[in-house]
């Protein structure tokens, strides 16, 4: 592999891997705050794409790059802005109703329900704008970019890693400066005492799901925009790998959740350089179950003793 | 509101009819206890002669013909099987399994290797479940070893992964799986008497997979009230103390796997040997989550309860919302008027819909019993409200 290619193939796996790093992101943090494995998760990021798709391509009758500057950060800004509020007050209808009513019964309990959110969110789209592959307005031209050495950039990737990369840093900050944010710290950690202490267990557990299910909004636009297209199930190949991201870089933990969102990336990127695109799957999930086996609990979660 | 849900739907503590059936369910408590291995087998052969009859009645006569659905009995039975052996790993145990269906793609190929035309082989149905079942243990120690020390959902997330590994690698291997389209024609199952099973007859397949599920059934249940299923709770409830108990937990929740993993195996037999064609997405994600949906919805840990819940979700998610159309048709509801529209149920596509309704079961079901419509008395013990703890409490010790 030539410095060219190699230049190119970490851009593509920083790419891939921004996206994977916003989804695991809603996923640990849901898994941090209540122990659960939120699947209808990947299907909040679906649901996403099809919410940006209909704002851009239905509601402003998009069809292509936009080449005007000033009307190009307008009509993204609307668009992250619209697709992550309507999907965060989806995920707090979630939580509210699949997930709430559940907190005190046996652990699986939530875990069925979420399946079977999962199923309705697919069905869902399937109904509202049928079973095919549909094309997303790429308003960022995709062809458009600049060259380091031998190597193409395009502005799209720039656009989505800065995206990501900013909306990790907001979020770290928030969970670590706010006063929310220290709600949510002390609810992971000790749910009954943070309600001791005066802590709105319920309200904190809606933002959190709130932020996550829109930072999985966010990552939808970014799906329309990178790819150009969306189909109903998406949210269950890219929400399981970027689960496997979650718990690669240590359930729980955010920074965690976006390294493992990168390395996938990377592994995904590499693996089909090497001309095993199709075992891509097979071999990340190999590697999550080798990471596993010495360190388990993941890249940098922290060990934990088991709960009674 | 609650209490009258639980007496309609499921006899209720204070239900009149309850008490008048007493003197007989006491009887058959009894008898029950006394002799768990036979009342069981009884049990399975009043259930598996009936149902055939049941649906000649209304509500289910009429749009489906007796052998659709002994066909479709015969189906579920694969899955009653499967969630036997679930139960086993998850209710038992307490170990997460997200990838079960991949142990039942192992029993499925290995009975395309032993008798089909691809393989060039044609080996007698019979053996080969036993065969299909080792396989399918072996590949649970194999993945059990160095992974059964994870915590919880550590453990989840690699059962999972070994779920989505197992069908990439029956997908692109194509020279020893013929790939994307799967292994067919294989051969099916033969028996002295009876000669070859023929596919339009659903009966033979339906009295066998009635049989193998009457024979799991025991020994799951012997097994259950052994050491090892002693050990397996403890180990459930707190690995530390089971631990300082003296319970060897390695060796326990291997156990655990490798037999949770061999029924999955004989399920895969059977299925193979029953649909003739098999590929690598028939054993996917979705199956390994409604297998989970089965051992939860029916009750985790209770055997019973397990069955009756894979039989139930099987025949919702497989028969009903399938048929739902030819259902509605049949019920001859007049059209609900709305004032502003009026909405003909018969004339609905409920197909299109049949995910989502899927779903919503899912989910009614589990807010109205969080703990499985037949939930073990042991767990019931430790999660309900003060009364019934007292109630269940009560039983066991009377037990």
């Amino acid at each position: 592999m030539d410095v060219g290619t190699l230049t190119q193939q970490l851009v593509n796996a920083l790419t891939l891997g921004a996206i994977y790093a916003l989804i695991a992101l809603g996923y640990t943090m849901v898994y941090g705050i209540i122990e659960l494995i939120n699947f209808a998760h990947g299907d909040v990021f679906m649901v996403g794409s099809f919410v940006s798709l209909w704002l851009l391509a239905d509601f402003f009758g998009l069809r292509g790059p936009i080449n005007n500057p000033a009307e190009l950060v307008g009509v993204l800004v609307v668009a992250f802005v619209f697709s992550m509020v309507v999907m965060g007050l989806v995920g707090v209808v979630i939580e509210r109703f699949a997930y709430r009513p559940l907190r005190n019964a046996p652990r699986l309990a939530p875990l069925i329900t979420a399946i079977g959110v999962s199923f309705i969110l697919q069905n869902i789209i399937q109904i509202w704008r049928g079973p095919a592959q549909l094309n997303s307005p790429q308003l960022i031209n995709v062809q458009a970019g600049f060259r380091v050495g031998s190597a193409e950039v395009h502005w799209i990737s720039v656009f989505v890693i800065a995206i990501a990369v900013g909306l990790i840093i907001g979020l770290h900050l928030f969970i670590s400066r706010t006063r929310m944010g220290r709600a949510m710290r002390s609810t992971a950690l000790d749910r009954e005492a943070a309600q001791l202490m005066g802590v709105d267990i319920n309200t904190t557990i809606a933002v959190t799901f709130f932020i996550g299910s829109a930072l999985a909004g966010a990552a939808g636009v970014v799906q329309g925009l990178y790819y150009g297209y969306t189909f109903f199930t998406i949210g269950f190949q890219g929400g399981l790998k970027a689960f496997t991201a979650a718990v690669l870089g240590g359930i729980g933990n955010t920074t965690g959740a976006a390294l493992g969102g990168f390395t996938i990336g990377f592994i995904e990127v590499f693996a089909s350089q090497a001309g095993y695109a199709n075992w891509s799957e097979a071999i990340v999930f190999s590697i999550l179950i080798l990471v596993l086996v010495f360190r388990p609990t993941g890249l940098l979660g922290q060990p934990t003793a088991e709960r009674g | 509101m609650r209490r009258l849900w639980r007496s309609v739907l499921f006899l209720g503590r204070d239900s009149r009819l309850r008490a008048w059936l007493k003197p007989w369910t006491d009887s058959l408590n009894t008898f029950s206890k006394g002799h768990q291995s036979l009342s069981v087998v009884l049990g399975m052969a009043v259930v598996t002669t009936v149902l055939p009859f049941i649906i000649l009645f209304p509500p289910f006569a009429g749009f489906a013909t007796q052998g659709d659905w002994v066909q479709g009995f015969a189906s579920a039975g694969i899955f009653v099987l499967l969630a036997l052996g679930l139960n086993v790993v998850v209710g038992l145990a307490g170990l997460l399994d997200l990838g079960y269906a991949a142990f039942f793609a192992i029993g499925a190929y290995s009975y395309a290797y032993g008798a089909s035309p691809f393989a060039g082989t044609h080996f007698p149905f019979w053996p080969l479940l036993l065969v299909g079942a080792m396989v399918a243990a072996l590949f649970g120690i194999l993945l059990g070893a160095p992974t059964l020390r994870l915590r919880g959902d550590y453990l989840a997330i690699v059962t999972l992964g070994f779920g989505e590994i197992v069908p990439v690698v029956f997908r692109n291997a194509d020279t020893y799986t013929n790939g994307t389209n799967g292994i067919s024609g294989m051969y099916r199952p033969a028996l002295p008497v009876t000669g070859t099973f023929l596919g339009l007859n659903p009966v033979p397949y339906y009295i066998t997979v009635a049989v193998l599920v009457a024979l799991a059934m025991v020994f799951l249940y012997r097994i259950q009230d052994s050491r090892l299923g002693r050990a397996w709770m403890a180990v459930r409830e707190d690995e530390l103390a089971a631990a300082s108990m003296g319970i060897n937990t390695v060796t326990t929740k291997l156990l655990a796997f490798a037999i949770g993993a061999s029924t999955a195996g004989l399920a895969g037999v059977f299925y193979a040997s029953k649909v003739t064609i098999i590929s690598p997405d028939s054993f996917g994600f979705t199956v390994s989550f409604t297998i989970l949906a089965m051992v939860v919805l029916g009750g985790m840990g209770n055997v019973w309860g397990v069955a009756a819940g894979a039989f139930v979700v099987y025949e919702i998610q497989s028969e009903l919302l399938k048929q739902m159309n030819g259902f509605v048709e049949h019920l001859n509801l007049p059209p609900i008027n709305l004032g502003v529209t009026t909405i003909d149920l018969a004339k609905v596509d409920f197909l299109q819909y049949q995910f989502l309704l899927y779903g919503l079961a899912l989910v009614g079901m589990m807010l109205l019993r969080p703990e499985g419509l037949f939930p073990n008395r042991r767990r019931r013990a430790e999660l309900h409200d003060v009364d019934d703890a007292e109630a269940a409490n009560q039983e066991l010790v009377e037990a």
